[in-house]
């Protein structure tokens, strides 16, 4: 299976990821040497096997509804690189 | 005093011989005088001095934990409050964790002084450490060769004596392979084994934190500090946690060492078979039984790995998106350049190819041939391993296909980086514990054996690796110059 630049292009776009365009065919390249590499699966056999999710057999935890965590506003905005009277600042996005 | 065994240098904390602070100062001079092999991303000078001077007080308690006083390191993927997280990446670059992983919360519990934060390939995406945003790591046993990935400043760290012990994480190899690049030990537990809480997520059902030492003997104390349940990770394992270090002092006498004959296929550089085979020889005289296995399944694990560790890795970086904390484009003009520039900025190519790759996996018509498939082919794999570990105890084989390759040998062709992880993800795929210890030298290059465990059987690992170090000097060589 080969992919085209075209296909990084939907690719990249499903992802959010920024590829700069001269570098979409290098992309292409390895993406499709990479597919090549996982066709091997095909080879084998796998009807009616169970897929494997996870390494052990655990069942999900659940715990009481209980409040464990407080709100720690402030210790968080001296994290953040912007805020402004208790906000954190984000770039205007909406047209 | 770099050389020193960790119960050695407790004993010389104890008996005054040497205190944390000029352990500690000793150390951070020693990080700065081999600062060329990169194996730090931030030194915590500072706060390692103050932790010293606390350590100090406490030793003069008579309970004072083991590791009081004791220079460690952390991976930089361990999230370490108040201190930059930046996971090896530009997207983490300005990201000062808020709180303390698990790990290393029990770490600090148990008085051992940070020395500071470990180098490592982007999101540990590497098995070379030539992914790291910070630079290349190393190898101090040669500076042209990398130290392996993606917990190279780890290896390297302690290979060096630039710290006592390090921890690393282990997704598909990343502990034992620079462990053997290295001439280190490491161990990666079972799955669950150790908390995942605060340990920035790649591949959620393969990642698992785990130590790197100079010894299994220090690697039981590191391990039995690290593991145990822990309510804040859904995936943590309730077993009970044995006492590792009284247990590594057994016979090896009716072991049984199976040797699977996938491992030792042409790909396999020769004078490293013979190097594995010479210490399976020594576990002969131990009193152990080899015989040869067969897993026909491990061919197949290099393509359902990647399969589901990018799948992975592609929802868990979804949430760097540029507006809570990471990375942050210039001027976005819309919400989706905000995302799709932060993201091209910050992510390396690595990272870029396995989002990609694990983006096309989980779309809409490649599903169920690629990410359910592989999931199909990983179970496959896990019931070859369960089978085999029924008729031995352990399994042996080479860590890696060669010795430290050249740095920017394979840079260009991710696929052959892929290829040499052959011996090592197919035991995160089903979630067992394994080893890594110094097993000899190819053209002065460490050479690691690799020993692969049952589930939850951390404590039989040490001791098979601890025996064999009682009769090998492998891991008591240190490279030129350190």
């Amino acid at each position: 299976m080969s992919l085209l630049a075209d296909d990084i292009k939907k690719i990249a776009h499903l992802a959010r990821v920024g590829i700069n365009d001269e570098n979409m065919a290098a992309y292409a390249h390895d993406l499709s040497n990479l597919l090549g590499l996982m066709t091997q699966m095909g080879e084998l056999d796998t009807e009616g096997v169970k897929p494997m999710a996870h390494p052990l057999d655990l069942e999900q935890r659940l715990r009481p509804d209980t409040i464990i965590e407080t709100n720690q506003r402030e210790k968080f905005q001296t994290l953040t690189p912007h805020t402004e009277k208790g906000l954190y600042l984000v770039p205007k996005v909406i047209d | 005093m770099h050389n020193k065994t960790i119960t050695e240098l407790a004993k010389s904390l104890r008996t005054k011989e040497i205190s944390s602070v000029e352990l500690t100062q000793h150390y951070l001079t020693r990080i700065k005088q081999y600062s060329e092999l990169n194996s730090y991303i931030s030194v915590t000078e500072r706060q390692a001095l103050a932790a010293a001077k606390i350590a100090d007080e406490q030793l003069q308690k008579t309970d004072a934990p083991l590791l009081t006083g004791i220079p460690i390191a952390q991976k930089d993927i361990f999230c370490t409050e108040g201190i930059k997280t930046s996971c090896g990446s530009k997207m983490l670059d300005n990201f000062i964790a808020p709180y303390n992983a698990t790990v290393v919360e029990k770490f600090n519990q148990s008085g051992a002084v940070m020395l500071g934060k470990l180098n490592m390939d982007e999101f540990a995406m590497g098995s070379s450490n030539e992914t790291s945003f910070y630079g290349t790591v190393k190898n101090p046993w040669d500076n042209n060769t990398v130290a392996g990935g993606s917990s190279g400043g780890s290896a390297a760290a302690v290979a060096a004596r630039l710290a006592v012990a390090t921890t690393g994480t282990d997704t598909g190899g990343s502990i034992r392979q620079p462990a053997s690049f290295c001439g280190i030990t490491g161990l990666k537990p079972t799955y669950g084994r150790v908390s995942r809480y605060g340990m920035i997520a790649y591949a959620s059902s393969l990642d698992q934190g785990g130590v790197m030492t100079r010894s299994a003997e220090d690697a039981a104390i590191l391990l039995q500090t690290m593991a145990g349940f822990d309510e804040k990770d859904s995936t943590s394992a309730q077993e009970v946690v044995p006492n590792y270090s009284e247990n590594i002092n057994q016979s090896l006498k009716g072991l049984k060492i199976g040797l699977p004959k996938e491992f030792f296929s042409e790909d396999l550089e020769a004078d490293i078979a013979a190097t594995i085979l010479n210490a399976v020889e020594e576990y002969k005289k131990l009193g152990a039984e080899v015989k040869e296995v067969s897993m026909p399944m491990l061919k197949y694990a290099i393509p359902a790995y990647y399969v589901i560790a990018s799948a992975e890795c592609s929802a868990n970086l979804s949430r760097l998106d540029g507006v809570r904390y990471g990375h942050r484009c210039e001027n976005p003009k819309n919400l989706d350049d905000l995302y799709t520039r932060s993201r091209g900025e910050a992510f390396g190519a690595e990272v870029k190819r396995r989002i990609l790759m694990g983006t096309y996996a989980l779309s809409a018509g490649y599903y169920d041939a690629y990410y359910i498939k592989a999931q199909k082919i990983r179970r496959l794999i896990s019931e070859d391993f369960k089978r085999t570990l029924t008729e031995v105890d352990v399994l042996m084989g080479p860590v890696a296909p060669s010795t430290a390759f050249g740095i920017g040998e394979k840079t260009n062709d991710p696929i052959q980086m892929y290829l040499a992880d052959i011996y090592t993800i197919a035991i995160n795929l089903a979630g067992l514990p394994a080893m890594s210890v110094p097993a000899g030298f190819v053209e002065n290059k460490p050479v690691g054996l690799q020993i692969i465990g049952n589930y939850f059987k951390e404590a039989q690992l040490l001791n098979v690796a601890n025996q064999y170090q009682k009769v090998t000097d492998w891991h008591k060589k240190t490279p030129e110059g350190f």
